[in-house]
């Protein structure tokens, strides 16, 4: 790996990952916990749903904890994400409080979107999360557009757009790519390629082998990352942050990952075979890689991880109750928001 | 030279308002296909782009989709995006951010945001560029709660409503009928704005109230003009917004004339004379009503190349004020 050059870190972290030497014991087991927190939220939320507590359908990010927490890792806290379908991830990920992600699936008015968005459409305005999004690939030129803003405002803000792996053989996709590139935007282009879009694999639906092969298309960096490894990724968005902070312009950064659970809650799994998701689940799985890392190195110890899954358990089991005990909105404000309301 | 009477054409008053809206706010942008040194598809935004400079005026790859969500994610990151499409038949390349995102991202988000976005479409026959480049859909996005729709039909509104649409918080969408573009009229110096939301009565008259839009306006006037004659009196509404629609100005002129007659260039079908005839019928006007309600619409069929054709496409003069005698005189 590169990363010798920093020099300035000359301590017995020297010879660890990237992430070991740029950042605190305390910001890597706080990784640790928002992983198991993402983790236990999707489960979480699964549950509520098989419960009937929870109405409509959900994408569940279970698998790809890595993906998300490394890529906003390097990120400011105005920086600024567009997320997908299968976004809760990177809405923690990104600060949201899980409280509020469960009262808005609950459909409740303390939900982030006051009950209006639900799962699909989660948002955290206020911590830079400009939504999901229910349409394949519809935030990427989005995040195009928040870049075009930092840059005429010169605010410095970096914006990434999540996407999957089936919205990069969307016109949006390379549309919004090569405007990037053109203007030198401070965009950062991830996607998450869990190898399927639905049922239909990238070998089935993608011309290139690797997806940031298409980055030569439009003359910007394409990096190819381990999704599952924490380190890995954040190493990649770093660097992708800097270039895009320097206005050098935009990176793609395919982030390789899987799913363990199935599209959503109507997929049978017929397009995969039972080992080959036991097989990521058992041997690839972010969390167990992270942790133990984090363990081998010294970084925490089992005591450390019990105490995190303990604060998790609670912090879920507290988010759901304030979701099922907040109010539900009135009927007579179902035309609210849709347009702005004078002053 | 007398400033109230100043004249300028249409497209003259749409620069003119672009110019003043990046004067007074520096979020103000424009964006879209060949806007800078070319000037613009139909030169609206002519050199714009020597006073405001390539960052103000950017030209876009041929990107409708693209460049469509950038002005929406634009909009909502704090910027005052105007976006033009080069013809608004290519809105049909831009649908899914129009429609989708723009559209619902405040009420999806529950309040948490607002899309100032203006979008610009050229749009109508007349100029021999046939089936994909003559159309008019601005009753597809008038179907879309969360956008606001409107049809400026003269160089005045064409200003005051533009500077109405940067100055509103959601997104506007303009459809700019590109015949109207070389028409002249009275347009005061400075910043103003026509709101959105009001419809105007052109002319007022007893007999028949005709409701009609963009350029079917002018053409409704003439008609009136020469029905004028005969002793015939025509009440014009302009309705230049379809979203939201102003249903109390059409209810109470019709309540005085008691006769409808809705004129309207798109395809009569579903369109916007549907949507008049029925907010009549729905209310207190209904029992005032002397006669069945009458909708001259497009044909049903694409803009043909012939101009023969496309003339019979759409409705001209002579078959407004044939519907509108017909209607006054009891003959249907
Ligand atoms: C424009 C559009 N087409 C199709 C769909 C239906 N759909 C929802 S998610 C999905 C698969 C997306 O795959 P990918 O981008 O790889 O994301 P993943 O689900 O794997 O995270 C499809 C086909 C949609 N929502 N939007
Ligand atoms: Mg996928």
């Amino acid at each position: 790996m590169a990363g010798a050059s920093k020099a300035a870190v000359v301590d017995s972290r020297a010879n660890l990952p990237f992430v070991y030497r740029q950042y605190s014991p305390e910001q890597l087991r706080e990784v640790l916990h928002k992983m198991y927190l993402i983790r236990r939220f999707e489960e979480g939320a699964e549950e509520c749903y098989t419960r009937g507590l929870i109405h409509g359908t959900m994408h569940l990010s279970i698998g790809q904890e890595a993906s998300a927490m490394g890529i906003c890792m390097p990120l400011a806290e105005d920086d600024q994400i567009t997320s997908t379908h299968r976004g809760h991830g990177h809405c923690i990920a990104k600060g949201a409080e899980v409280s509020r992600m469960f009262a808005e699936f609950f459909g409740k008015t303390t939900g982030y979107c006051k009950g209006r968005g639900g799962s699909m459409h989660i948002a955290d305005v206020a911590k830079g999360n400009l939504g999901a999004n229910g349409i394949v690939a519809g935030g990427i030129p989005i995040a195009v557009g928040a870049a075009l803003s930092s840059k005429m405002m010169k605010t410095g803000k970096v914006v990434v757009s999540f996407f999957g792996d089936g919205a990069n053989n969307e016109g949006a996709f390379h549309e919004a790519l090569n405007m990037a590139a053109v203007w030198k935007l401070p965009v950062i282009f991830v996607c998450e390629n869990n190898g399927y879009g639905m049922s239909t694999s990238t070998a089935r639906s993608t011309a290139v082998k690797n997806i940031a092969e298409r980055a030569a298309a439009y003359s910007m960096p394409g990096v190819i990352v381990n999704g599952n490894i924490f380190s890995e990724v954040a190493e990649a968005s770093f660097k992708a942050v800097e270039r895009a902070r320097a206005g050098e312009g935009p990176t793609l950064i395919e982030s390789k990952t899987y799913r363990h659970r199935g599209h959503s809650k109507s997929d049978r799994n017929r397009y995969r075979t039972k080992e080959e998701i036991e097989d990521w689940m058992a041997n690839r799985d972010p969390i167990t890689l992270f942790e133990t890392e984090l363990r081998d190195f010294g970084f925490i110890d089992d005591q450390g991880i019990q105490a995190i899954r303990d604060a998790v358990a609670k912090e879920i089991a507290d988010g759901i109750e304030f979701a099922k005990a907040s109010p539900a909105p009135e009927i007579a404000t179902l035309q609210n928001y849709v347009y702005t309301e004078p002053a | 030279m007398d400033a109230a009477l100043r004249e300028l054409s249409y497209a003259q008053a749409i620069q003119e308002a672009m110019a003043i809206a990046m004067d007074m706010d520096e979020r103000v942008f424009l964006m879209g296909e060949d806007i800078g040194v070319y000037g613009g598809a139909f030169q609206v935004t002519g050199d714009l782009v020597e006073r405001y400079g390539a960052e103000r005026v950017i030209d876009t790859p041929i990107s409708e989709l693209g460049g469509a969500g950038v002005a929406v994610g634009a909009a909502v990151t704090g910027m005052r995006p105007i976006f033009e499409f080069q013809f608004s038949d290519f809105a049909t390349l831009g649908m899914e951010q129009i429609v989708n995102q723009a559209a619902k991202m405040r009420f999806m988000l529950g309040g948490e945001v607002s899309v100032p976005v203006v979008m610009r479409f050229p749009a109508g026959s007349g100029t021999g560029a046939a089936a994909q480049h003559s159309q008019s859909l601005e009753a597809w996005l008038g179907h879309v709660p969360g956008l606001k729709v409107i049809q400026p039909a003269t160089p005045h509104d064409a200003k005051g409503m533009l500077l109405a649409a940067v100055a509103d918080p959601d997104p506007v969408m303009i459809f700019e009928h590109k015949l109207l573009y070389k028409m002249k009229g009275h347009v005061p110096e400075g910043h103003y704005t026509v709101p959105i939301g009001k419809a105007e009565i052109r002319r007022e008259g007893r007999d028949l109230t005709i409701v009609a839009t963009s350029i079917m306006v002018q053409k409704a006037l003439d008609a009136a003009a020469v029905l004028e004659g005969e002793g015939i009196d025509i009440e014009v509404v302009d309705l230049r917004t379809i979203r939201p629609i102003d249903r109390q100005t059409v209810i109470d002129s019709v309540k005085k004339t008691s006769r409808l007659l809705c004129v309207y260039e798109a395809v009569k079908t579903l369109g916007i004379g549907a949507e008049v005839s029925a907010l009549v019928a729905e209310s207190e006007a209904f029992d005032y009503l002397d006669a069945p309600i009458v909708r001259l619409g497009g044909a049903e069929t694409p803009i043909p190349y012939n101009p023969d054709l496309e003339k019979a496409t759409v409705p001209q003069v002579p078959d407004i004020i044939a519907a509108a005698r017909d209607l006054v005189k009891g003959v249907r």
